[in-house]
C-alpha cells in the first residue's frame, strides 16, 4: 500500500513539512540568551520614578540625597535628556487632522498618566537605583483628569493635553453611500452598542533593554528586547544624532513581543540618553508592576453598530460609530489610530453587501498610551459584525451557519473590493463555513445543548467568520512618512564548505522565522535543512528590512529568502556549468549535488564548487567571477494586503447560578495561503486563539476614578491558564497568493481576531432561555449574572 | 522616605555568605539579606536559564528544583535556600534527568519564545515523579501555575503526556 507520491516526496521538499525549529533545543535547555539575561563590563542598571498621579504638575524635584547615596552614578530628570534628545510625535501624515503631543524620555513639568515614569537613577545594581529612588523628593500640584470615554468627551471637561482645544486625536468618516436609504427599505435592523476593555500583551519576559553608547567612536549599540530592531536603529540614530551606521540595534532571543515590543517607549529612550551621559552600558528590564502601567495597552472601544436585512436575510448595510479612547499620547512611530482605522475598515469584511457608513473618533484621557497588540482592531470589528450577524439570524429564525452562507462572499467571486474600500485577492469563506460545520460536528452539538437545558445545564456555541489583515505594503506606514519598511532584504552564501548562511531582516520571536526561512532556503536551493544556518535580529551583520510584524514574516520575508535563493542557485549552476561544460540549464540540485536536470545524475557536490571558486579561481575561465554571496530585496507590490480569512467556532458552558464560563473546545478553519510549516501554523493559531479567549473572558486593565491601574499584578490581572483553556481543533484550507511565488499569507492574528467575537456569540446564545444579553468585553461572571438580573 | 532610613539601607546592603549545591556542585556566595534566589541564581551564578516573569510565584517561569521539589525561586531569599541542594534548568539538561521531556517540547513545539519553558520542564518533571499517568486534566492541573503567553499551551500538555505515557511504557516493559 502506498500513497501517491507528493510535492513532499521530492527530495529536499520543506515547505509544507513539519520540522522541529532549529533554535528551539537551545531554549528549551536554558541557554536562550534574552534582553534580560544581558551583562556588559562596566554596566549600571536603570531605575525609574514613576507618578502616583494621573495627571499633575512637576512643582519641584529635589533629587539630592539620591545623588548622594553610594553605587548611584546619575539621577536624571526630564530636561537633562531633553538636552541630548529631539521630541516625537505620534502622528502619520495620511491620518489628516491627527494630533498628538511632543513627548520626551522624561517629562519637563507635567505628568499625564499614573505609573509614568519622572526620573531616572542609574546604579551599580537596580537593587541600589531603587534605595535611591525612595530618596526623591517631588511635589506634585494635581490637576484635574479625565479616566473614561464620556468625561474625555465632555466639552467642558478637563484637557489632556491643556495646548489643544479639546481631547480628541483624530476623526474619521467612511461612507459608501446610500446608507439611510438602505436603512429605511430594509425588512430588519438590528441594533447594538458593544463595549470593549483595556487589556495589555503581559509578555512573559518584561521589557528589557541594554544600551552601550561608546564615547570614543561616538557608536551606540542596543540589545533590546524589540521585534523591530532597523527601526529602532532609526529611531535611536535620529532622535540622539548618532549617524546611523553608527548606530547597532541587537535583538536575540526575545520573550513574547505580539506587537508590544514594537513600539517606542519613555524608558527605552531613557535608557538610551543615560548611557550616552555616562558612557557606560545602562540596563532597563521593566518588573511586572511597571510593566501594567507602562506597556501599551489595547483596545478600549465603545461601538454603537446597525445592520440593516432584507427578508430573505440578506445583509444590505452596516452603520458604525466607533470610540475608543488610546491613552494621553499616541504612539511613536505608528501611531494609536491605527486600530480604531481597522475596526472600521474591518467591519462586515467577509460579507457581500454595499452600502457602508462608519465614524471614528481617537480620544485623549490620562492613562497609558493604547496602540497595536496583536490583532490590531480585528477582535472589536469581528465582534460587532458576528454580533448583529447572530442577532439578524435570531430575528429572522434562522441559524447561525445558514445566515452566514447566505451572506459571505462567494469563493468564486474574487477579486472583490470591500465597501470600506479593502481589495480582497482571494478568499474562502464558503469551503470554511462548510468545513467548519462538519468539525464542529454541529448538528450533534444542537442536539446535546438542547438536551442539556432541558436539565438546567446552558451551553452555548459559538461561531464568528474573520478577515485577517496580513504583509501590508509601504501604503501602510511607509505613505504617513514614518520609517518603517515593507521591503525586507537577505544575504545568501554559499560557504567554501558547501553549506549556507542566510542573514535575513525578518526576526524570530518563537513563532518560528528561523525554522521557515532555513525550510524555504533548503527546498528552493536543494540542499538539507540542516546545512542551512539563519541569521535574524542585528542590525549590524542583517539587511534592512521590516521584521515582524503584522504578519508579515512568511508571506515578505518567506518570498524575500525565496527569491535570494534562486538567485543563488542560478549563480551556483553557473559556476557549475563552466566546471562541467554544460549548459546551466541542464543542471540542478538535490542533496547537496548538482545533478543532471533529467537524468538525476549525480555531477559533483556544490561543496566542490564552493571550494573551487573560493581557493582555486584561478582554475576556471578568465573572467569568471563567482558570486556565491547574492544580497535581495523585495518589497510587496500588486495587492496592498494579502487578507487572509477563516472562521472560528466555539462551545461553552454557563453556569447560570455563579456566572462562571468554561470553554469546553474552540474549533477553527483558516487559510493562510500557501503552508510552511503546518505545526508552526497550528502553534500561531493555538497561542492566537488563546490570547483572544483572555480578551473575552479575563483580561481587563482596571482603573479608579483617580486614574489608577488598581490590578496591576498577576494576581490581579487575569490572564489565560492551562486549567482554563480548553482543546482547539484546527482545519485548513489553502489559497494562495499569485501576488509571490511563495504564495504565503500570515497567520498570527488569525486565532486573536475572532476568538472573542466566538465567545461573544456563545454565551448570548447559552443565556437564550434567559432573555438576557452580554454585549461587553471581557465577560466576567459579574456581567453574567447581571445580565441575568441575578447581582 | 527620607534620610533617616540610612541605617536601614546599610543592614540590607550588608552581604552573608551562603552555600548551596547548585547542579551537583559546591558554590558559596555572597548575597544581601533582601537577595532572592531567583536573583542569586541568575546574577551571581549566571545560571540565566531560571526566568523571572512576575516576582510573585503566579507565573512559574522561575521554576527550580530545591531538594528534589519544584518551588518558586522569585519568592525564596537566596539566604533561606542556604545549604538546599538546587537544580536548574541547566542542571537538569546535563543530567539528562528531562532529556526525553526536552526532546518531546522540541518535536512538538511545545514552546515559542521559550521564557517559560524552564518553568514549564521543572513542573512537568516534578508532576511526572508524582503521578505516572496523569490524565490531561491532571498535567492542566498540575501546570496552572505556569503562564504561557505563545502556545495556547495545547502542545506543551501533548508532550508531557507522551512522555508519561512513553515512561510508563518501558516501566512495563522491565
Amino acid at each position: 500500500m502506498s500513497a501517491p507520491l507528493t510535492s513532499l516526496d521530492r527530495p529536499n521538499s520543506y515547505i509544507g513539512r513539519s520540522v522541529p525549529r532549529p533554535n528551539a533545543k537551545r531554549l528549551l535547555a536554558g541557554r536562550g540568551r534574552y534582553i534580560s539575561d544581558i551583562r556588559l563590563p562596566r554596566m549600571l542598571y536603570a531605575a525609574f520614578l514613576r507618578s502616583p498621579y494621573a495627571h499633575a504638575k512637576i512643582v519641584a524635584i529635589n533629587v539630592e540625597q539620591a545623588g548622594a547615596l553610594e553605587g548611584v552614578h546619575l539621577v536624571a530628570v526630564g530636561a537633562d535628556l531633553a538636552k541630548i534628545c529631539t521630541p516625537w510625535i505620534g502622528t502619520l501624515d495620511h491620518f489628516k487632522g491627527m494630533t498628538s503631543a511632543p513627548q520626551l524620555p522624561l517629562p519637563l513639568d507635567r505628568v499625564v498618566w499614573a505609573g509614568q515614569a519622572v526620573v531616572a537613577v542609574v546604579a551599580d545594581s537596580r537593587a541600589i537605583a531603587e534605595d535611591a529612588l525612595e530618596l526623591i523628593e517631588i511635589d506634585y500640584e494635581e490637576l484635574p483628569l479625565v479616566v473614561d470615554i464620556d468625561g474625555a468627551r465632555d466639552p467642558g471637561g478637563p484637557l489632556v493635553n491643556p495646548d489643544s482645544v479639546n481631547n480628541v486625536c483624530f476623526r474619521s468618516q467612511l461612507d459608501s453611500g446610500a446608507v439611510d436609504e438602505a436603512f429605511a427599505h430594509a425588512a430588519h435592523v438590528v441594533e447594538e452598542e458593544l463595549s470593549f476593555g483595556r487589556h495589555t500583551a503581559v509578555t512573559l519576559e518584561p521589557r528589557a533593554i541594554v544600551a552601550d553608547y561608546d564615547p570614543a567612536v561616538g557608536a551606540l549599540t542596543v540589545h533590546h528586547a524589540t521585534q523591530t530592531p532597523y527601526q529602532f536603529q532609526d529611531l535611536y540614530s535620529r532622535h540622539y544624532g548618532i549617524p546611523e551606521a553608527r548606530v547597532r540595534v541587537i535583538a536575540t532571543d526575545i520573550g513574547g513581543s505580539f506587537g508590544m515590543k514594537l513600539h517606542v517607549y519613555h524608558e527605552d529612550m531613557a535608557v538610551v540618553g543615560l548611557s550616552i551621559l555616562l558612557g557606560r552600558p545602562v540596563k532597563y528590564v521593566a518588573d511586572r508592576i511597571e510593566s501594567f502601567v507602562s506597556d501599551i495597552h489595547a483596545r478600549d472601544h465603545r461601538v454603537h453598530a446597525r445592520m440593516a436585512l432584507d427578508a430573505k436575510g440578506e445583509i444590505l448595510a452596516m452603520d458604525v460609530v466607533d470610540l475608543t479612547a488610546i491613552g494621553a499620547f499616541s504612539t511613536y512611530p505608528r501611531t494609536s489610530v491605527v486600530e480604531g482605522n481597522q475596526v472600521i475598515r474591518l467591519m462586515g469584511a467577509p460579507y457581500r453587501f454595499k452600502n457602508y457608513r462608519a465614524a471614528l473618533e481617537v480620544i485623549f484621557q490620562n492613562k497609558v498610551q493604547t496602540s497595536q497588540y496583536r490583532a490590531v482592531g480585528h477582535p472589536i470589528a469581528c465582534a460587532v459584525t458576528e454580533r448583529l450577524v447572530d442577532m439578524a439570524a435570531a430575528k429572522l429564525g434562522l441559524d447561525p451557519f445558514a445566515i452566514r452562507a447566505r451572506n459571505v462572499i462567494a469563493d468564486d467571486a474574487y477579486p472583490q473590493t470591500s465597501p470600506t474600500g479593502y481589495r480582497f485577492e482571494a478568499l474562502s469563506h464558503q469551503v470554511c463555513l462548510k468545513r467548519l460545520h462538519e468539525m464542529m460536528d454541529y448538528d450533534t452539538l444542537r442536539a446535546e445543548q438542547a438536551e442539556l437545558r432541558k436539565r438546567g445545564i446552558h451551553r452555548g456555541i459559538g461561531i464568528a467568520a474573520f478577515v485577517e489583515i496580513t504583509n501590508p505594503s509601504p501604503a501602510f506606514y511607509g505613505v504617513g512618512g514614518a520609517r518603517i519598511s515593507s521591503q525586507d532584504g537577505a544575504i545568501l552564501s554559499l560557504t567554501p564548505s558547501g553549506e549556507v548562511r542566510c542573514l535575513i531582516s525578518v526576526t524570530e520571536q518563537g513563532q518560528g522565522t528561523e525554522a521557515i526561512i532555513s525550510q524555504i532556503v533548503a527546498d528552493q536551493l536543494g540542499v538539507a535543512q540542516e546545512h542551512v544556518k539563519v541569521i535574524t535580529g542585528d542590525t549590524e551583520v542583517t539587511p534592512h528590512g521590516g521584521a515582524t510584524w503584522a504578519c508579515r514574516g512568511a508571506g515578505i520575508g518567506g518570498e524575500t529568502a525565496l527569491q535570494a535563493t534562486r538567485a543563488l542557485k542560478r549563480n551556483i549552476l553557473e559556476i557549475a556549468a563552466l566546471i562541467l561544460q554544460e549548459q546551466p540549464s541542464s543542471l540542478d540540485i538535490i542533496d547537496g549535488e548538482v545533478v543532471d536536470a533529467v537524468t538525476r545524475n549525480q555531477r559533483m557536490p556544490i561543496s566542490e564548487i564552493a571550494r573551487i571558486a573560493y581557493f582555486r579561481s584561478d582554475t576556471l575561465p578568465p573572467g569568471t567571477q563567482a558570486q556565491l554571496t547574492v544580497s535581495h530585496h523585495f518589497a510587496p507590490q500588486g495587492y496592498p494586503f494579502a487578507f487572509t480569512n477563516g472562521i472560528q467556532g466555539c462551545s461553552l458552558e454557563v453556569d447560570v447560578e455563579t456566572g462562571f464560563i468554561k470553554v469546553l473546545k474552540h474549533f477553527i478553519v483558516e487559510d493562510c495561503g500557501r503552508v510552511i510549516n503546518p505545526m508552526l501554523v497550528d502553534e500561531q493559531l493555538r497561542g492566537g486563539i488563546v490570547q483572544g479567549l483572555g480578551a473575552a473572558l479575563f483580561e481587563e486593565c482596571r482603573y479608579s476614578e483617580t486614574g489608577q491601574l488598581v490590578n496591576g499584578s498577576l494576581a490581579d490581572y487575569l490572564v489565560p491558564m492551562p486549567m482554563e483553556m480548553p482543546d482547539i481543533v484546527i482545519g485548513h484550507v489553502e489559497t494562495p497568493t499569485a501576488d509571490t511565488e511563495l504564495g504565503a499569507k500570515g497567520v498570527g492574528e488569525a486565532g486573536t481576531a475572532a476568538a472573542s467575537a466566538c465567545v461573544l456569540n456563545a454565551v448570548n446564545d447559552a443565556l437564550v432561555p434567559f432573555d438576557a444579553t452580554i454585549n461587553s468585553i471581557p465577560i466576567t461572571p459579574t456581567k453574567v449574572l447581571k445580565a441575568l438580573k441575578r447581582f | 522616605m527620607n534620610g533617616s532610613d540610612e541605617t536601614l539601607l546599610d543592614d540590607v546592603d550588608e552581604t552573608v555568605r551562603v552555600r548551596f549545591i547548585v547542579n551537583g556542585r559546591k558554590v558559596a556566595c555572597e548575597v544581601a539579606p533582601r537577595e532572592t534566589l531567583v536573583d542569586c541564581l541568575r546574577n551571581a551564578l549566571e545560571l540565566t536559564g531560571t526566568h523571572a516573569g512576575c516576582e510573585m510565584g503566579a507565573c512559574g517561569a522561575c521554576l527550580v528544583q530545591l531538594d528534589g521539589r519544584a518551588v518558586h525561586a522569585c519568592l525564596m531569599f537566596a539566604v533561606q535556600a542556604d545549604g538546599a541542594k538546587i537544580d536548574t534548568i541547566e542542571g537538569l539538561t546535563e543530567s539528562g534527568a528531562i532529556a526525553d521531556l526536552q526532546a518531546e517540547f522540541h518535536r512538538r513545539n511545545a514552546l515559542q519564545c521559550g521564557f517559560c519553558t524552564p518553568g514549564m520542564l521543572v513542573n512537568a518533571h516534578e508532576l511526572l515523579t508524582q503521578i505516572a499517568r496523569p490524565s490531561r486534566e491532571e498535567i492542566r492541573d498540575a501546570l496552572s501555575g505556569n503562564y504561557c503567553r505563545c502556545t495556547g499551551y495545547e502542545a506543551i500538555i501533548d508532550a508531557i503526556d507522551a512522555v508519561a505515557k512513553a515512561r510508563s511504557e518501558e516501566g512495563g516493559a522491565t
